[in-house]
């Protein structure tokens, strides 16, 4: 007499390998949701585009014709387009916490949270479609940068590896942004922490400047800071003769473990967002 | 013979100093409709929240389908459906799509999927506006979205919070129609509300609810009689055993409460 589905949450208890197919099935869900959404309305990603446009043409074209920025053997604006991908990302995913507590107000969050979905495939699939959203800010900077002269590499492993780097520094980002709701709760408080930690982040970074030219206590920031790694392992995927400075497995370490971790202090914190 | 399908020992739940509900008990049978009443801040919604697993009890225990809802809350969350106090499909989805991300969510066989979808949509008379978006669906559609979408899965118990509040009368009347159809083909409902009349009419059994007790449980003639006044209404049934009269009884306590049933009627027009 008890409805179907209790059957498999008895067989994901005997069987891990069962449970795992059901956390990765129900991480696509919420994605997809996520990603329908988009497809009704996807306007928001046109308008975003706005902000990277105006860094590459205004800044970076200036900063191009100064020199005051050691850049290597590498032009100003060849190393600022990953750095102004990157950055694009994180805006992306930022403040991307906020749908929480708007879905929180709206009740869906207690919908979500009363299914049988596990807490980490709900945020493990948050980040996935905030990926998705950061995968169209890549390609329309790489059409910009294209446009304005940028060596670009196009060789497909790295295409490949862009889009890796894209996708888990959107997740990492938009988790953390996720973490943030979760303690604030209102709207109010999560716009000014928003603000406050976007800055910092973006610029202790090697995004737009080197690491080297930063005083020491800044450097230590930008070190700790996982935007940096994003921005190298994108610098040696992106452009011809960039180089990476802490090697591209490092950085994908530091990118996925960062990740992990995030991930469960956000799976952990999630459902406290209705109590 | 009636059977015990949700089952409440003691149940409190205390926030700082604060108790929120105070060591209720009570059981639903297979197919009532139960009803909880009471005034805002009586502890209707939190009592929900505990029982749906969203909260942690702070002490006593509860268990639906004899699954206890602290220990098998993942088996818990099978066998029950939710339909939260506010309107909270999604409105950027069509209503078609909500209900597909809920049945994929449920674990409901894909080869089945499509028939369920429809039969619920069917069933809640909204098989002509499922291709369209939520946001353009009425509140009284919404919340027919949200009960189809809540009984995909055919729970055992179904806890409607506050369905009705915000709906015009029209609508009203539509939901109530649906809810009793669902408890006619043997779903048990357990549902919130503060219209008395409605719990009068709807209600095989009803809990009234004061301060985080339960001050009376019986069916509503049963109450009628308890009080003496087989002809009164629940409102003075209400009164008597709470001393108190409903609209006095916003405390402070409230306002996010009072300030989200105001932004869900906004957002209705």
């Amino acid at each position: 007499m008890l409805n179907d589905s209790v059957d498999i949450i008895k067989l994901a208890r005997i069987n891990p390998v069962i449970a795992v197919l059901n956390f990765i099935k129900k991480t696509f869900v919420i994605a997809e949701l996520e990603v329908r959404k988009l497809k009704h309305d996807p306007t928001e990603l046109l308008t975003r585009a706005a902000q990277p446009a105006l860094w590459m043409l205004v800044f970076g074209e200036v900063f191009t014709k100064v020199r005051a920025i050691p850049t290597g053997s590498l032009s100003y604006l060849d190393f600022m387009a990953p750095g102004i991908l990157a950055q694009s990302v994180l805006f992306v995913a930022i403040f991307y916490g906020i749908s929480i507590i708007w879905e929180r107000d709206l009740g869906i969050v207690h919908k979500f949270l009363v299914s049988p979905t596990p807490r980490a495939a709900l945020v493990l699939g948050k980040a996935l479609s905030a990926g998705v959203r950061a995968i169209s800010q890549a390609i329309i900077i790489y059409l910009l940068s294209m446009l304005l002269g940028v060596q670009l590499s196009w060789n497909p492993l790295s295409l490949i590896g862009i889009i890796f780097i894209v996708i888990i520094s959107a997740a990492l980002f938009s988790t953390f942004s996720l973490i943030i709701a979760c303690i604030v709760k209102t709207r109010e408080r999560f716009m000014g922490i928003g603000q406050v930690i976007t800055m910092p982040l973006f610029f202790a970074s090697n995004a737009i400047y080197p690491i080297s030219i930063m005083p020491h206590w800044l450097k230590v920031l930008a070190h700790i800071n996982p935007l940096t790694y994003q921005v190298d392992a994108l610098r040696t995927f992106m452009i011809i003769g960039g180089q990476s400075q802490y090697g591209l497995t490092f950085d994908f370490a530091a990118l996925i473990i960062a990740m992990i971790i995030l991930s469960l202090i956000a799976a952990k914190l999630y459902p406290s967002v209705v109590r | 013979m009636t059977k015990k399908i949700l089952e409440v020992k003691n149940l409190t739940k205390k926030f700082g100093n604060f108790t929120a509900v105070n060591s209720i008990s009570f059981n639903v049978d297979k197919s009532e409709i139960f009803g909880v009443v009471g005034p805002n801040g009586a502890g209707k919604t939190t009592t929900i929240k505990m029982l749906t697993t969203l909260l942690p009890p702070t002490s006593g225990e509860a268990s639906i389908g004899n699954y206890d809802i602290v220990r098998d809350a993942s088996t818990v969350r099978r066998i029950i459906g939710y339909v939260p106090q506010l309107l909270s499909a999604d409105g950027n989805l069509t209503g078609y799509e909500n209900l597909l991300m809920f049945a994929k969510l449920y674990d409901i066989p894909s080869k089945e999927r499509e028939k369920r979808i429809w039969d619920s949509l069917h069933l809640m008379g909204l098989s002509d506006s499922a291709g369209n978006m939520v946001k353009s669906y009425s509140g009284g559609m919404i919340r027919r979205l949200e009960i189809a979408q809540s009984v995909l899965h055919r729970p055992l118990v179904l806890f409607l919070d506050e369905p009705t509040v915000g709906l015009d009368p029209i609508a009203r009347d539509a939901v109530w129609k649906h809810v009793e159809t669902l408890a006619a083909n043997g779903t048990t409902v357990l549902m919130t509300t503060h219209y008395m009349e409605e719990a009068d009419t709807m209600c095989s059994r009803i809990a009234i609810m004061h301060k985080g007790n339960i001050a009376a449980i019986g069916s509503p003639k049963e109450l009628k009689l308890s009080i003496g006044n087989q002809d009164a209404s629940l409102d003075k049934v209400f009164e008597h055993y709470a001393g108190d009269k409903l609209e006095e009884n916003e405390s402070g306590r409230n306002f996010a409460e009072v300030s989200r049933t105001r932004r869900n009627a906004k957002r209705l027009g």
